[in-house]
């Protein structure tokens, strides 16, 4: 296997050339090619975790049907699929605070979350965070957990797939979805970032 | 296998950089390559857990310097490589063909409906890797396990900071296909699947651990072996799959 570092030049017409055999082996076709890039840049990402946090901040019979099988109460909202046949859903309360990791690969809620961000499959995330999970919260994503909050760090090396359900936040008893909706950031459902600021 | 891959714990590698914004894919090579994990997988390339060892095979200097997605390609050619369905000197020429010609067309070819339709099935659909399995587990929510510390050459999940390390037991998921044997070519074999939930003082020491915390780290069954049993449960009770977290 090759030892070199390459330019993105060079991966490029690597790519190019394995996509050029693998069309004439029937393998891959650009529409279906278009289609997948088409699924995950516009119709599979964390607006659908959202939709599921929401709905377990107003609804008390979903929020327990979801901590009790996150992938059959997603399914009633019709997220389902492919890195997320097995989903846990993990409550953050007053007293526990949960992140998400995959130290060996980059696995990753995909029905719910879309395709990870760069820097969760990069090298420096995926050897900090279960070693120190404020400071990497703190220095990296300007977040502090209390010391009285427990830090949980999630390690996902199965094919069960792990999500956060961030806490609601006091005093939004009246709000709209749509307000509750714009709350909740990809980065609070890995578990590294708060919830938005209320616009 | 014993690789960089296996990084948690790994001190030296600098700070996480979280740019302000990203799209999802950052050049159109990877969105060429995103879409060869499914379609690969189809025609019979490997299924996930050798997809994952491929990545692991990696030269060390280029899997911690390259772009993620460019692990996918290794993979591919790895997996195309070894089952006889790429030729590795076309693929070198074609690449200096396109290197020359980065403009130039790919070949010509029919729309397949068999694939866009497998596409739109699979998205929503997945690949569980829950298995029936007359298997009894051996360990129950609430055991105090120990995860075994050898080092195996070939694939596995058993990530080097949690071998020897002494946790409980904390979620049952039941059978799942085996890393081990299915990443290795060695069939599906499957095995329970638990959530072991180890302090941050068992894994790093007293001295070197933040405080309050702790780690979740999912083990198969041969993973484990037992320390205490749960208190007040009978040592040979099999545990019931589902629940919430402990």
């Amino acid at each position: 296997m090759s030892d070199k570092i390459r330019t993105q030049e060079e991966i490029a017409a690597r790519v190019k050339a394995l996509e050029s055999m693998l069309i004439e082996q029937g393998v891959m076709t650009t529409q279906a090619i278009d289609r997948m890039v088409e699924i995950y840049e516009h119709e599979v990402g964390p607006q659908l975790g959202a939709q599921v946090v929401v709905k377990a901040w107003t609804d008390p019979g979903f929020r327990e049907r979801l901590l009790a099988d996150s992938t059959e109460a997603c399914k009633e909202l019709g997220i389902s699929g492919l890195q997320g046949e097995d989903l846990v859903a993990l409550e953050n309360t007053d007293s526990v605070h949960n992140v998400i990791v995959c130290t060996l690969c980059s696995c990753y809620p995909w029905p719910v979350l879309g395709l990870p961000p760069n820097w969760y499959k990069d090298p420096q995330y995926r050897a900090a965070i279960t070693r120190e999970p404020r400071k990497v919260l703190r220095e990296a994503f300007s977040f502090d957990v209390p010391e009285s909050v427990e830090v949980r760090v999630w390690d996902s090396s199965s094919e069960m797939r792990y999500w956060v359900l961030p806490q609601r936040p006091a005093g939004t008893e009246d709000w709209s979805e749509e307000q509750l909706l714009a709350l909740v950031t990809r980065e609070s459902m890995i578990g590294v970032g708060p919830l938005a600021e209320a616009a | 296998m014993n690789g960089v891959f296996d990084l948690a714990g790994t001190d030296g590698v600098g700070p996480v950089v979280v740019p302000d914004d990203e799209p999802v894919f950052r050049a159109e090579w990877e969105k060429a390559v995103f879409p060869m994990f499914a379609m690969c997988f189809r025609a019979g390339f490997f299924g996930v857990d050798q997809f994952r060892h491929g990545i692991e095979q990696i030269d060390p200097a280029v899997y911690l310097k390259s772009p993620y997605y460019e692990h996918w390609v290794h993979t591919v050619e790895h997996f195309g490589e070894k089952l006889g369905k790429l030729d590795m000197a076309e693929l070198d020429r074609r690449t200096e063909y396109y290197l020359a010609n980065p403009d130039a067309p790919l070949p010509a070819h029919e729309d397949d409906p068999e694939l866009l339709a497998f596409v739109e099935a699979v998205v929503p659909a997945g690949a569980p890797a829950g298995r029936p399995s007359d298997k009894v587990a051996r360990f129950s929510v609430g055991d105090v396990v120990r995860v075994d510390r050898s080092s195996p050459k070939g694939h596995t999940r058993r990530a080097r900071y949690v071998r020897g390390a002494v946790g409980e037991v904390v979620l049952h998921h039941g059978p799942m296909i085996y890393p081990d044997t299915a990443g290795n070519g060695l069939g599906e074999n499957p095995e329970h699947v638990y959530t072991v939930r180890f302090s941050n003082a068992e894994l790093w020491g007293e001295e070197h651990a933040e405080p309050n915390g702790a780690v979740y780290f999912d083990v198969w069954d041969p993973y484990l072996e037992l320390v205490t049993p749960a208190a007040g449960s009978a040592a040979a009770a099999p545990a019931t799959p589902g629940g919430t977290p402990a």
